[in-house]
């Protein structure tokens, strides 16, 4: 049960309850659609992004499990106000922490922030829901570099 | 080959006598001794693939042991006695589904398989732009999608019969969609994501009223209860290898023999030729004419096993366990604090569906595996049902032979977690 405490921590069961940013904001300039075949999660993420690449807004719409709604709605609070290679290196600690018990941390990002986004590394300990929690973020550096469709992957399994 | 110790147990014909007795069952599966987590491990994913009985597992390290070599080729003695190995387990699976001559039965590698090959052949013998198939809401993807391809080839129409709310398959709206322009009827037998039986005698006989030729999904079917093709009438059935207690890699399509004599061929290859020549090449008669190279030989009597352990345990003794099972499992399992059914249809097999007010169903399995549970989760490879149904996914308890009342209150009470974690 210590696992399963470590994975859905209060500070993630409120996420679920009252996420963060959850809409569609009129004015976003980049869009992406993030899509696990594996479970049928989908999640839009919208960004504001103004001509010195600083995210003015960021958002997100969608249905999924606990894992991955928590970690949409945390990743649009670390996200706001930040520059969008700020953004690259935050999903890439973050990705870090969710697979690795020695994540590599990108000097640039302040302790609170990691703290908060540890949340999440609980799930280093359930390899199978790892694409839930990265879902919102892979989506996310997909609507950065404009692209319309991010999928945790091409398969659909079987029975 | 495959001396069934449960034969020695529970012999046919003596179930009057001899009540099944499930921890006797248990005792030939020796999967059911592990654990995960710590915890015994509670084994509630038999419709995605059932587990292996020991006779099973013997009869094949036997063959591989005693008797093996390829088959249909060469005249030693080990090729003789593994190609009569291989063509007894193809009289085993007639038998399984009382058709009328082993030569109705095409092994192929799993159901999927065997869809894929009635799609081309069926479609290349006789479906043409306009043409109509009809299937259903219920299906698993392995009869869409390769009607979609056929589709995209041959410019078919596929119609699609519509369930209520409760998962029940509406037969007249089935029938209103027969036309002129409906080449082929193909249904599941048994809903793998909701668990309904689909009524198949009257859709075959509506479905014959009109000349249509009916294809049935019987994967989530021969697992549970007697299938009989011949007093059915059906004209082409399927199943797989790996949800009968059988081994992965084993497929096999029923077709009525002067049905499948009119298909052509679905690979190339050595096996399924007459004769060949750079000019031309004739094929042989079914079911050889769709088995190209090298079959699944040791899956085969692998299969051959498993169909002899359902027979020795009785299939009436297994579908009034299961059924017993189920029942007690939707009365439990609707009791605990959010839980809500998905699938109530008037007849079922041992399969029950649910969500959770709060929690996701991918949550629910996590959670739920941790106290030892396997239960699955997500869409079922049923997309379609699942939108129809306007759920991303549920979470499925499916129940096997192995299965007890203790195994469905411990998912019960591991649900009651969820809920209490959840809130
Ligand atoms: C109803 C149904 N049809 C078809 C299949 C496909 O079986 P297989 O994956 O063995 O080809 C399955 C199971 O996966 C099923 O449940």
């Amino acid at each position: 049960m210590d696992d399963l405490r470590e994975l859905y921590q209060e500070v993630i069961l409120e996420h679920v309850k009252n996420p963060r940013n959850k809409r569609t904001p009129a004015d976003a300039n980049r869009h992406a659609h993030g899509h696990n075949p594996i479970c049928g999660d989908a999640v839009e993420v919208h960004l504001k992004i103004n001509g010195q690449g600083v995210i003015e807004d960021v958002a997100f719409e969608g249905r999924g499990c606990a894992i991955s709604v928590a970690s949409a709605s945390l990743m649009t609070e670390e996200l706001m106000g930040k520059t969008e290679a700020q953004a690259k290196a935050l999903f890439e600690t973050f990705q870090e922490m969710c697979t690795k018990d020695d994540a590599k941390i990108s000097k640039d990002i302040d302790e609170d922030a990691l703290d908060r986004m540890r949340v999440l590394a609980g799930v280093r300990a359930f390899p199978m829901r790892v694409k839930c929690a990265t879902l919102a973020w892979h989506t996310m550096s997909t609507a950065m570099a404009q692209k319309d469709e991010a999928t945790t992957e091409q398969d659909d399994i079987g029975a | 080959m495959s001396e069934a110790t449960g034969a020695a147990k529970i012999a046919p014909g003596d179930n009057s006598t001899l009540a099944f007795d499930v921890e006797r069952a248990r005792a030939d599966f020796p999967i059911l001794g592990q654990e995960v987590h710590g915890r015994p491990l509670v084994y509630l994913d038999s419709a995605a693939s059932a587990q292996k009985p020991r006779q099973v597992i013997d009869a094949m390290s036997h063959a591989y042991e005693t008797c093996y070599a390829n088959v249909n080729r060469g005249v030693h003695r080990m090729s003789q006695l593994t190609t009569d190995a291989f063509e007894g387990g193809r009289e085993k699976v007639a038998q399984f589904l009382n058709a009328g001559s082993a030569d109705e039965i095409v092994f192929t590698r799993n159901a999927t398989e065997a869809f894929n090959l009635i799609a081309s052949s069926f479609g290349r013998a006789h479906l043409g732009a306009g043409d109509e198939v009809v299937i259903s809401e219920l299906e698993h993807h392995a009869n869409i999608v390769p009607w979609q391809l056929v589709r995209e080839q041959l410019g078919i129409v596929l119609r699609v019969a519509p369930i209520d709310d409760a998962g029940n398959f509406l037969l007249e709206e089935f029938e209103a969609l027969l036309g002129p322009r409906t080449k082929l009827v193909a249904l599941t037998h048994v809903s793998n994501a909701l668990g309904t039986v689909v009524p198949v005698k009257q859709v075959i006989d509506l479905a014959h009223g009109r000349n249509i030729p009916v294809l049935l999904d019987g994967c989530q079917a021969t697992p549970h209860f007697a299938v009989d093709v011949r007093a059915l009438d059906v004209d082409f059935y399927i199943f797989t290898g790996h949800k009968v207690y059988g081994p992965t890699g084993i497929g096999a399509l029923y077709g009525k023999k002067d049905l499948l004599n009119a298909l052509p061929p679905y690979q190339g290859g050595g096996d399924m030729i007459a004769s060949v020549s750079f000019e031309k090449t004739t094929f042989k008669d079914a079911p050889h004419r769709f088995e190209a190279g090298t079959p699944p030989i040791v899956e085969v009597i692998g299969l051959s096993a498993a169909i002899d352990y359902i027979a020795a345990l009785g299939q009436e003794n297994i579908a009034a366990h299961e059924s017993g099972l189920r029942t007690y499992a939707e009365e439990r399992l609707a009791r605990v604090p959010g839980v809500r059914l998905v699938g109530t249809a008037r007849e079922k097999a041992s399969i029950v569906s649910f969500v959770m007010d709060n929690a996701h169903p991918h949550d629910i399995g996590t959670i739920v595996d941790r106290a030892g549970v396997a239960v699955r989760t997500g869409h079922h490879c049923a997309q379609p049902l699942m939108q129809r149904l306007d759920l991303a996914a549920t979470a499925r308890a499916s129940f096997g032979l192995y299965n007890t009342r203790g195994e469905v209150e411990t998912l019960a009470e591991a649900l009651e977690s969820v809920s209490e974690i959840f809130g």
